[in-house]
């Protein structure tokens, strides 16, 4: 487990997830290699949610196969606490902390520090939040400590807990689901550096953004989903930022044109 | 808070810091509340009897109330609990009413462990075991009572504020069925080694009883357990992975669903313990009486919610605190009890508490979401 001797963190084969008589995923294969940084993009209700949903143990397929590290899973007993053991770790967009909740909690919840009968130590959980703070995630001189409440941070700064705790925990593969979403530019900016920490700490990520001009600097590859399918799979460099919008508009027209 | 924005000196600092001590602000509202009843009602309130008899009084609402603090810290409530009171005194006092020692007595005497005399003592040491068994089934009782608003909340997903009201008619009207409407005394509880545990006074060197009355004056023994429940669930609530689940459920259910919180099966352990813990109150306010009767708990839904929300739990969930819960219980009884004795009737301490709620909440509010100051007019735009 300690050595990466894995291909693929992830791979997905042939997912396909219907609710009644609305199937949100179509057969749906993708893979995302060890220190890869994929951009997942397509239109609101084209099944990004519900992708990374299945990939991380929230809701379960209608069928298909999901491969973690080249293990198949056995989906009976998949669950996001088996996803954490797997090392696959989600930030939701302004789902992933609580709001009240301080720091030192919102780091462990779910994986506390604690004695044999369930109870935290406490003391312990703050210092390693206040060292992970100061020197992974680099909260310095800006008055906030693991006691803080979420509720005081700003949106950058939730992202940035939210994957330095991710970091912390040692995961593989770390989805963010629109971590730039109704912030302010200089917020943004720092969270597309924690994700550059990502990738240079040799870890995978899976992007989903809306904005096409974050996705594409940072990501190594580009999926697009549309209408619960892979239509294009696009390396780094094979598209400038003006042909890929350029490409969109046409799967749009395409779409339309369909219809 | 502005104040200490501009100049955070050290003296702001210790203010700031003791107002966050738990419980602290509260306790001192009911300093003030209970120097005012002294002032108006010297003769209850400067002696220990009146304090004494509230604190025997309101231990099942006390224990409720504690209970009640994690389900409202997880966003949840429960209207339920009165009538598993009155259930679970029923379940605890049928062990007396039906005619049990003679069942219990045929098997013994037939297998030789008791003499095949019916004498009094006899019939006593029988009793004697068999409320024991009494007491488990009103605790399991109110465990399973509460194990089944967890599963209506949890698992089928009704709101517990529907699926407690509609249990709370289902308890009350099965006690009332199975008691067949009437009351009735625990004869020959009293003298068992169940009933010294549970109604027994400790201390009783402290007081100068003068005259004993029905039991010597003296710290009941109920309260100890009270505080051990509150002790215990403090610790639950603040230190143990299960209280940190009810916190960030209360919070978010869907951010602790996604953290990986098993959402649904804390909400059924959350409910089974308020449960038990209201069997037990039920079990208590009995043995206290020597009494059941169909009524019985059905005065403590308001006054407990009350005084939970008076101690600074969060009427938005993701917070909650058990010494504030105890406190605010103490504030309702002691509201309740001067009132009378100031020879004010019982409408005039409704109205009181209801004020006393109204304005806790407010404070609790401002505290929680200070940019609500503004809402008022009363901040700084």
């Amino acid at each position: 487990m300690n050595e990466k001797t894995f291909q693929h963190v992830v791979r997905m084969d042939r997912i396909r997830m219907a609710y009644g008589k609305v199937t949100a995923l179509r057969d749906v294969s993708l893979q995302i290699g060890r220190n890869e940084i994929v951009g997942l993009i397509g239109d609101n209700g084209a099944g990004k949610s519900t992708l990374i949903k299945i990939m991380t143990g929230v809701q379960k397929p209608s069928s298909g196969d999901l491969y973690l590290r080249d293990n198949k899973i056995d989906f009976s007993s998949y669950s996001v606490r088996e996803a954490h053991r797997w090392r696959i770790e989600t930030v939701y967009q302004e789902k992933s902390l609580g709001e009240k909740q301080p720091l030192w909690r919102n780091f462990f919840v779910g994986r506390q520090i604690t004695n044999r009968w369930g109870f935290i130590d406490i003391k312990k959980q703050k210092e390693i939040v206040n060292d992970v703070l100061l020197r992974q995630i680099g909260f310095r001189g800006v008055g906030i400590n693991a006691d803080s409440p979420v509720s005081k941070l700003s949106g950058g700064e939730r992202q940035g807990v939210a994957i330095g705790r991710a970091m912390y925990f040692d995961a593989d593969l770390i989805v963010l689901d629109e971590p730039t979403v109704a912030l302010a530019i200089k917020e943004v900016h720092k969270v597309l550096d924690f994700i550059r920490g990502i990738k240079d700490s040799g870890r995978a990520c899976l992007y989903i953004e809306h904005n096409l001009a974050h996705v594409h600097e940072l990501a190594d590859r580009l999926i697009v989903l549309d209408r619960g399918q892979v239509v294009s799979d696009i390396p780094k460099g094979e598209m400038s930022l003006v042909e890929l919008q350029n490409h969109l508009l046409d799967l749009q027209r395409q779409k339309e044109a369909a219809a | 808070m502005s104040m200490a924005a501009i100049s955070p000196s050290p003296r702001v600092g210790l203010g700031s810091r003791l107002l966050t001590v738990e419980g602290l602000p509260i306790f001192l509202v009911l300093i003030v509340i209970l120097v005012a009843l002294m002032a108006i009602a010297p003769n209850a309130f400067l002696g220990y009897r009146t304090y004494l008899s509230i604190i025997i009084n309101y231990q099942p609402q006390i224990i409720c109330a504690l209970g009640l603090t994690l389900v409202i810290a997880a966003g949840e409530i429960d209207l339920s609990f009165p009538a598993i009171i009155t259930l679970s005194s029923l379940v605890f006092a049928a062990f007396f009413r039906f005619d049990l020692v003679g069942w219990v007595h045929g098997p013994l005497f037939w297998l030789g462990i008791i003499g095949d005399s019916t004498a009094p003592d006899q019939i006593a040491a029988i009793q004697g075991w068999i409320c024991w068994v009494g007491l488990i089934a009103g605790i399991g009782v109110g465990a399973l009572a509460g194990w089944i608003a967890g599963i209506l909340v949890a698992r089928i997903g009704i709101p517990s504020i529907i699926a407690t009201l509609a249990l709370s008619f289902v308890w009350r009207g099965l006690a009332v069925f199975l008691a067949d409407g009437k009351q009735f005394a625990l004869r020959g509880f009293n003298g068992t080694l169940l009933w010294e545990i549970t109604t027994g006074r400790v201390f009783t060197g402290l007081f100068d009883s003068g005259v004993v009355l029905r039991k010597p004056d003296g710290i009941p023994v109920q309260m100890l357990y009270g505080l051990g429940i509150a002790v215990a669930l403090w610790f639950i609530l603040n230190r143990h992975r299960f209280g940190e689940s009810l916190l960030f459920i209360g919070d978010n259910a869907n951010v602790a669903r996604v953290l990986g919180i098993d959402v649904r099966g804390s909400k059924v352990r959350l409910f089974t313990l308020m449960g038990a813990l209201a069997g037990l109150a039920g079990v208590f306010l009995t043995t206290e009486t020597e009494n059941f009767t169909t009524t019985q708990g059905q005065s403590s839904l308001l006054i407990v919610i009350a005084a939970v929300f008076i101690g600074g739990t969060s009427i938005f969930g993701g917070a909650g605190t058990i010494i504030g819960s105890y406190i605010g219980l103490l504030i309702v009884a002691v509201l309740q009890v001067g009132m009378v004795a100031a020879n004010l009737s019982g409408a005039v301490a409704d109205m009181v508490i209801g004020l006393v709620f109204i304005t806790a909440v407010i404070l609790h509010m401002l505290v929680e979401k200070p940019e609500r100051l503004k809402g008022l007019g009363l901040g700084r735009s």
